[in-house]
């Protein structure tokens, strides 16, 4: 039994990130996480994910090389080696936070975490041992969320032919057929890496695009770009109960009018996850949940019950590994008693990694209309863009919606190479309400794919110069 | 961490202030938002309040001593925080305390071009803008691009919005609120009437003026003027009011009561609110590329204090009754004496007048308030013989009023025309009921 400033029960990237805030306040602190630092986004998300995705890129280019001068005879794909590539690199980044962790002594308890009375945690520690930890400030709820399957129609998982995202992170063969149910980022990026790897993948999504969340203009890009890829795309798709043979799995599809049976070697499901509430103790804390399922918060981060809080995906979407990162810290801040600036939550980018990238912030163009706002579109294609050329990557474009009248930056859509990178531009200068003119007066290198940027800017105030 | 407590800009014209008393002593534990002084400004005593926390380390200049804006007045840090380091670019106050109380680090070349001539040479970091500066630093407020835009379209007066961004920088929602507490205002003014309220002449929340881009014999007749009597070409048009009038209603609405007792100056100031709000042409800004007419009137009346002239402002002066406008000048009038005025009662009038009746003096000119364009100088009411109606001889009230014109704006036969309607106005005060 020991004693703390701040308790956070789970070491994902909100709990580590607001242990790292909390230490550096000079808070004594301890995370319970029975796996490994980092959570989901180090051992089962965003960094292995990313890993896969670098290998399906060098795929591409290397498919490309020879139109650069540059050919490859007897190129073979193993995702197996690519796969093992990307466990190393999360494990490098799960010792990463080990050592932050040491560096700011912040007590890890290996073990799983239950909510005492008042501001204390149970935690059963990996070795079976029981003990009792108090927090002076607060406990912090970070338990993350987890995959989860589609049992309404014989889509729970299986391990072996019904995955999700975690077991496809570890298989050693990319399968011959995949279909991916669920085209949100996480199904488009897996469609994307086993595409590249050699299976025949078909993404099939309910709703009458891929990537619904984002602008219909990227949804339509995305699309077309997957397509010329051999990946088929069905949107709008009613699937029906499923059939699980010995080797197979067979998918009822109806889609534009039409039923077909659907038979694939391997399913990924990538329909969404489910947060983390059971065996926390909640209920006996007195800690409430909302209809969906996440702990309510109110702006503080505070839970119905005294002293304990609540960030990351557990407390609700969107579920994005920087969400709760930024909760983390600002949750830390106000634990440390120091000045915060609140989360800004309608500022929040959003990156999907496959090929072409899509990343975006702020308002999408049928919100903006649905709000009844005034504004201007631009928009500059990459085609156009001579460090596209340059490289070879001129699918995408850059869409920037801007109000009518002050020439604020409601939203921005990027497809293309590197978007996930450029949307950081307009991260910052909406971040300190720069307007359009602000982008504009702002010299971009050339040739860089940020020129785009500029242009689509120009555009919307109907100046573009180069397309 | 440490903060440095910067000699702020507490006015908008403000340069220099003096360090009147310290609130917080040597030793004292800090929480931000704490009045850490009293620092008398341009125009009136404010306070200096604390931008972080921890304990009030050191003082670096004394009470009564003055620092000009930006320069470093004290350190709050923590209790065992070395401190020696920033002390460097205190403020060398400019009453008394000998230079070498503030050591220099380092022997340095002389600082070229210094900002500040009495800043001590140091090799640490010169005077820097505050890490939580306020949003008006050194006379530049702090804004988003964002913010600015608005507030230009809106017309709303930087200098008396709070800024809730890092370092009080003055966001978009800033300006929101402080666009939505404005019209709170407004409608606060109605409240206590019995009578129906004037019909608005704008939509609430909508711009109180329309910006005239500059015609091209407007530009001509500016540059040209300019060139003869400069920086503002004024002209003057005097006038003589018969006040008989004014001066039976305000006889008789004083014996209904202490209630209904005003002033000649409140005549004025409603009868003078009333004409501009009939004459646009005159209740303007001059701003250089542009000519700003405003639909509402914010009356600046100049005041004299002990210290000197203060203009304050009765904001929506053409919404208000006598009895409204005579209570507001009243309790402006005796704020500013009292040295109590906020610096947004004292900023964003779009016309002024100037009295000095009480003192006896026929007649005078008065000096425009850029950027305004006009301004009325009233002289005393006297009795005098004039030929009446039936050529006999008659006693009556007379003032003497004279305007001063922003001749790039207001054209001699645009002021002439306001001033018939203000006679007609104070010569007649029944029209200001109709």
């Amino acid at each position: 039994m020991a004693q703390f400033d701040v308790i956070y029960i789970g070491g994902g990237p909100a709990g580590y990130v607001g242990a790292l805030r909390s230490a550096q306040l000079g808070q004594s602190v301890a995370v319970v996480e029975r796996e490994g630092l980092g959570g989901t986004c180090v051992l089962w998300g965003c960094i292995p994910a990313k890993a896969l995705l670098e290998a399906a890129s060098i795929v591409q280019k290397v498919a490309k090389g020879k139109e650069f001068g540059v050919t490859a005879e007897k190129v073979t794909l193993d995702y197996g080696v690519a796969m093992k590539r990307s466990r190393a690199v999360s494990a490098q980044n799960s010792k990463g936070v080990e050592f932050l962790f040491k560096k700011n002594k912040i007590t890890w308890l290996k073990g799983t975490g239950v909510l005492g009375a008042g501001k204390s945690v149970k935690v059963t520690g990996v070795d079976g041992k029981v003990e009792t930890h108090t927090a002076t400030k607060g406990v912090v709820i970070a338990t993350g969320s987890r995959v989860k399957g589609l049992p309404q129609i014989g889509l729970g998982l299986d391990k072996t032919l019904i995955l999700s995202s975690d077991e496809a992170l570890i298989i050693d063969k990319a399968p011959a057929t995949m279909a991916v149910v669920g085209a949100g980022a996480v199904g488009c990026e897996f469609a994307d890496v086993f595409n590249a790897f050699g299976s025949k993948v078909t993404i099939l999504e309910v709703m009458p695009r891929i990537l619904p969340i984002e602008d219909e203009d990227c949804s339509a890009e995305l699309e077309k770009a997957f397509k010329k890829r051999g990946i088929e795309v069905i949107t709008g798709a009613k699937l029906g109960t499923v059939k699980k043979g010995k080797n197979n799995v067979t998918i009822p599809v109806e889609a534009n009018g039409e039923k077909k049976e659907m038979t694939f070697d391997v399913v990924l499901v990538a329909a969404g996850r489910a947060p983390n509430i059971e065996n926390i103790g909640l209920k006996e804390a007195g800690v409430a949940t909302t209809e969906r399922g996440f702990i309510k918060i109110n702006d503080m981060f505070e839970t119905s019950a005294k002293g304990i809080y609540a960030i990351g995906d557990v407390a609700g979407p969107p579920m994005l590994a920087h969400k709760g990162s930024r909760e983390g810290h600002v949750l830390a801040d106000i634990l440390g008693g120091v000045h915060h600036h609140p989360v800004n939550y309608g500022n929040i980018p959003s990156a999907t990694y496959c090929h072409p990238e899509v990343a975006s912030i702020g308002l999408t163009e049928a919100q903006c209309k649905e709000k009844g706002l005034k504004y201007k579109i631009g928009k500059f294609p990459f085609s156009a863009n001579g460090r596209a050329r340059t490289s070879g990557e001129t699918e995408g474009f850059v869409k920037i919606i801007r109000d009518e009248k002050f020439g604020e930056i409601l939203g921005a859509h990027i497809v293309g190479a590197h978007a996930t990178e450029l949307i950081h531009e307009i991260a910052v200068a909406r971040e300190n309400e720069y307007t359009v003119e602000e982008i504009d007066l702002a010299i971009h290198a050339h040739p860089t794919l940020s020129e785009a940027i500029a242009e689509a800017v120009l555009d919307s105030m109907g100046k573009m110069l180069h397309a | 961490m440490s903060t440095k407590v910067y000699m702020e800009a507490l006015s908008p014209t403000m340069e220099e202030g003096r360090l009147v008393k310290w609130l917080k002593a040597e030793g004292d534990t800090v929480k931000s938002g704490d009045v850490l002084a009293e620092v008398e400004t341009d125009k009136a005593v404010m306070e200096l309040v604390a931008r972080g926390e921890g304990i009030m380390r050191k003082h670096l200049i004394p009470e009564g001593a003055t620092a000009p804006v930006t320069s470093l007045v004290g350190i709050i840090a923590a209790a065992d925080e070395d401190i020696s380091a920033l002390i460097g670019g205190a403020a060398v106050p400019a009453a008394a305390a000998p230079v070498a109380a503030v050591a220099p680090v380092a022997p340095v070349a002389p600082v070229a071009a210094a900002p500040v001539a009495a800043v001590a040479p140091v090799a640490v970091a010169p005077t820097p803008a505050a890490p939580a500066a306020p949003a008006v630093d050194g006379g530049r407020v702090r804004t988003s691009p964002l913010a600015r835009r608005i507030a230009d379209e809106q017309g709303v007066n930087l200098s008396g919005v709070q800024g809730s961004g890092p370092g009080g920088r003055i966001v978009k929602r800033d300006i929101e609120a402080a666009v939505t507490s404005g019209s709170a205002n407004l409608v606060a003014a109605h409240a206590p009437s019995a009578t129906p309220a004037p019909t608005p002449r704008r939509v609430a929340g909508g711009p109180e003026f329309r910006d005239e881009p500059l015609t091209q014999i407007r530009k001509t007749i500016a540059r040209r003027l300019a060139e003869s009597i400069g920086p503002i070409p004024t002209f003057y048009l005097t006038a003589e009011f018969d006040l008989s009038r004014a001066s039976e209603m305000r006889t008789a609405a004083a014996e209904l009561g202490d209630a209904f007792k005003v002033s000649f100056n409140d005549i004025i100031l409603k009868a003078t609110a009333t004409a501009l709000q009939q004459h646009p042409e005159v209740n303007a800004h001059w701003l250089g590329d542009k000519i700003r007419y405003f639909d509402t009137v914010h009356l600046g009346m100049a005041v004299a204090t002990d210290d000197g002239l203060i203009v304050p402002v009765i904001f929506n002066a053409e919404q208000k009754r006598m009895s409204e406008i005579s209570a507001e000048a009243k309790a402006l009038a005796k704020r500013a004496r009292e040295r109590k005025l906020k610096p947004e009662e004292f900023t964003g009038s779009t016309f002024s007048v100037s009295n000095l009746g009480m003192m006896q003096i026929d007649q005078f000119t008065a000096i425009i308030n850029p950027p305004e364009v006009g301004i009325l100088a009233i002289g005393a009411i006297e009795d005098k013989v004039v030929v009446g109606a039936d050529g006999g001889f008659e006693v009556k009230k007379k003032l003497r009023v004279t305007m001063s014109c922003d001749h790039r704006v207001i054209d001699g036969a645009v002021g002439a025309k306001f001033l018939q309607t203000l006679r007609r106005l104070i010569e007649n005060p029944l029209l200001m009921v109709f």
